[in-house]
């Protein structure tokens, strides 16, 4: 499936659009290296990640599913510096971005990663226009900045964002847009730093399904013509599928499985990723003639448990074991080891190392 | 046969199935009858017994506001301007059917629980925060079963089991429970009196898709012990594709098509239900570029002398614009649609049997 070299295969899984291959010597742009995150409670303290690691790369998007509560909004605040992390680092080009210095790079940090957050109306302050939206972050990077020079820069971060007519857009307020066009708004301001990174928390959760393609697509774009790394946070496997190069899975604040987006989606290789898959409603022609659940050995959704983990004291072991149709004991002692499935791929589990009817069932 | 498709009884007796609640041209507008909001115009919906009738259709284009007016659940500034919606009695019981639209509020309450209930997508707002789970069943059994609170009590503790919730869990605060099992209660609540309709309003958008997939086979499954129909409304198209038996696609308040799951997804007639087929990125088979659907929600502010969706649609041509389409009827299915999509998609999916 996945090719041995570094050349990205050009399959349908880009769907036409063209890629800059990843070359050997790409050092990421921003990565999680070990990062844990504890939040202290009277109840003591919950384990939001744990040891979670993750890259991303120049033209490249990354996406981070699972479920509601496993620490995907915590690991994007860390990957923008708003949250602190208890243990690990944060490396920017490769050089890890300190604690104590941050004050002093703060604002040069901003100008290379930008957060994007899901919700296009509290976003937006309704009061001001869209000219006082861009105007402000474009001012405070390059604060000498000509008039005439402001001007051009928002007529034309418009532009990059499809809204058009730019000069019709730059005097609405937020309250005058759709749903797709104030997050557009959101991400022509992000974009007014020239960052590097984007990171997008659950960035289209919040509009109309008719709308969320056409921001992906934008970010596709943008990816695609000016090299953004950008981190796509999600629940939906489906989005992910279509508009990232990698997926990596977080299940109760650790890294159950990594690897390309086709990979992660067509063969998932740890048991939660496929209780993921089984579980989303799917419109494609294959599924709905096949139903779900069709090889038997797949877990059927429905026979699991549903109930996330408790994470003040998250489960032993394997932290999915509670609800795993494949669980063993050795499963509540010990934390499966990371297993390369395939090229690339990568899963946590001990079916993997143990089973080799489970392991070969995966990478078919 | 998948754990998520319905019933085979649910899904194939539908088309002969007597009618449970016949809708026929119903207005709600908001606002001042001087500057009206028209947000539900002119919709006709025929509900069978024991079917899955999915509504999806985008934000803003009146799914809440049709079916809290045919609830009589709507507040002020909703007002039904026209339309009757008419509920037809359980085989074997004589007496005319009732329009709910005009029932007096002691006919409406001898309908709730017992005929007709809805779950809505925040649990919260039906489960009494103060009362125990358990209590709020026996409350419910004792006033419309007219059920001793023992029996209340033990019945109370089945349904909850039907939707995985064990009896020990029975005198917990709402509060208490995790946002799922509310739903689950919820729902459990719902069918507490054996109603012959349930309406669900987003009821699984609030929770995670592996908790939806369990509350939806224990829908599924309670189903077939019941059979109750099911009016199913959420934005998720591809939801609706496996658990319904028939759909109906809203756009700036009207009804624009109806038809089978397979019908709609396979070969969609109105502009709109294709735009939002293709809105959702297909998890398994090749991926193709998906454009969604550019441009804005209609005005519903102007009476419109067109077709609400030519602003965005690929079709439009001159007429569009200047006739109101009406509903076509096509067999089983109806589209409103001037000039309907013609080719029909390369593979049509197998849909449910
Ligand atoms: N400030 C905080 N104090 C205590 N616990 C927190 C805090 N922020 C997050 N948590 C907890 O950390 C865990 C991870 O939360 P996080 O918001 O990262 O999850 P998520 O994957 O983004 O979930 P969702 O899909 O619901 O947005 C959760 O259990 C959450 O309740
Ligand atoms: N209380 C209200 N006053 C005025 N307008 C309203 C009110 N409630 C809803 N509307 C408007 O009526 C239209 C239909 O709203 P409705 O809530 O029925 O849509 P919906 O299809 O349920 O959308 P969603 O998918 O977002 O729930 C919208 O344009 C909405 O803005
Ligand atoms: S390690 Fe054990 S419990 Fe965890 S996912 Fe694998 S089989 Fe299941
Ligand atoms: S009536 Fe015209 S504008 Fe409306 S959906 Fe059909 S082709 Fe498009
Ligand atoms: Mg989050
Ligand atoms: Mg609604």
């Amino acid at each position: 499936m996945t090719s041995p070299t570094d050349e990205r295969p050009t399959d349908e899984r880009s769907a036409g659009r063209p890629v800059p291959a990843r070359r050997a010597d790409d050092r990421p742009v921003l990565a999680a290296r070990d990062v844990t995150v504890h939040f202290p409670t009277k109840g003591g303290a919950v384990h939001a990640l744990d040891g979670v690691s993750l890259a991303l790369h120049r033209g490249r998007t990354h996406a981070v599913v699972g479920e509601s509560g496993s620490g995907k909004s915590t690991l994007a605040r860390t990957l923008a510096l708003v949250q602190q992390p208890t243990a690990g680092t944060v490396e920017l080009h490769g050089a890890p971005v300190e604690a104590a210095r941050r004050r002093r790079q703060r604002r040069e940090f901003a100008a290379t990663v930008q957060l994007v957050l899901q919700d296009p109306f509290s976003s937006l302050n309704p009061l001001h226009p869209v000219r006082y939206l861009l105007s402000r972050p474009l001012l405070l990077h390059r604060p000498k900045m000509p008039a005439e020079q402001l001007e051009t820069e928002m007529l034309q971060l418009l532009e990059r964002v499809a809204l058009v007519p730019a000069r019709r857009f730059l005097d609405a307020r937020p309250h005058e847009l759709s749903g797709g066009q104030r997050q557009r708004v959101a991400i022509a301001r992000a974009l007014a730093v020239r960052p590097d990174v984007i990171l997008g928390d659950e960035l289209i959760s919040m509009l109309d399904v008719s709308l969320r393609l056409e921001v992906l697509n934008l970010l596709a774009t943008l990816r695609d013509e000016e090299g953004l790394a950008m981190l796509y946070i999600t629940h939906d496997i489906a989005t992910a599928r279509y508009f990232a190069d990698e997926i990596t899975v977080l299940y109760a604040g650790e890294v159950v499985e990594t690897g390309s987006g086709e990979d992660v989606t067509q063969t998932p290789a740890h048991p939660y990723t496929r209780l993921l898959v089984e579980s989303s409603p799917d419109p494609s022609p294959e599924s709905l003639a096949a139903g779900p659940g069709g090889d038997g050995e797949r877990p059927r959704a429905d026979a699991v448990a549903a109930e996330p983990p408790d994470l003040i004291s998250p489960p032993s072991g394997c932290r999915f074991h509670p609800r795993c149709p494949l669980a063993r004991p050795r499963c509540a002692e010990a934390s499966p080891p990371s297993v390369e499935v395939d090229d690339g791929h990568r899963a946590r589990c001990w079916a993997l190392t143990d089973d080799e009817q489970y392991q070969r069932g995966s990478a078919a | 046969m998948s754990p998520t498709t319905a019933p085979a009884a649910a899904g194939t007796a539908t088309t002969e199935a007597p009618v449970l609640l016949d809708v026929r041209g119903l207005r709600v507008d908001y606002g001042q009858p001087g500057d009206p909001l028209l947000a539900v115009r002119d919709v006709d919906l025929q509900i069978r017994r024991g079917e899955v009738l999915g509504i999806a259709g985008e934000s803003g284009s009146g799914k809440t506001t049709l079916i809290t007016a045919l609830l009589r659940l709507q507040r002020p500034p909703a007002r039904t301007t026209a339309g009757t919606a008419l509920l037809h009695p359980r085989p074997g019981q004589d007496g005319p059917p009732v329009d709910l639209l005009t029932a007096s509020r002691r006919e409406l309450r001898a309908l709730r629980w017992e005929r007709l209930s809805v779950v809505f997508q925040s649990a919260m707002n039906a489960l009494n925060p103060v009362h125990r789970l358990e209590s709020q069943f026996i409350d419910t059994l004792a006033a419309h079963r007219r059920m001793s609170r023992t029996d209340a009590r033990a019945h109370a503790h089945h349904l909850l089991e039907l939707v995985g919730i064990p009896a020990s869990r029975a005198r917990s605060y709402p509060h208490e429970l995790s946002g799922g099992m509310r739903q689950r209660a919820t729902i459990a609540l719902a069918l507490a009196c054996e109603p012959d309709l349930v309406v669900m309003d987003e009821p699984t958008t609030a929770v995670d898709v592996v908790m939806q997939r369990q509350i939806l086979a224990q829908v599924q499954r309670l189903q077939a012990e019941f059979g109750f129909a099911i009016v199913f409304i959420t934005h998720d198209f591809s939801l609706l594709l496996e658990i319904a038996d028939r759909l109906a696609i809203m756009y700036g308040g009207r009804i624009v098509e109806t038809g089978t799951p397979a019908e709609l997804a396979g070969d969609p007639r109105h502009h709109y239900t294709a735009g939002l087929r293709d809105s959702f990125p297909p998890l398994r088979g090749p991926l193709v570029p998906l454009r969604g659907i550019p441009g804005s929600p209609p005005d519903l502010r102007t009476a419109g002398i067109g077709c609400s969706f030519a602003d965005r649609c690929a079709g439009a041509q001159e007429d569009c614009r200047s006739t109101v389409p009406p509903l076509f009827v096509e067999g089983s299915r109806a589209h409103a649609c001037l000039h309907p999509v013609g080719t029909p998609a390369p593979s049509s999916p197998g849909g449910r049997p």
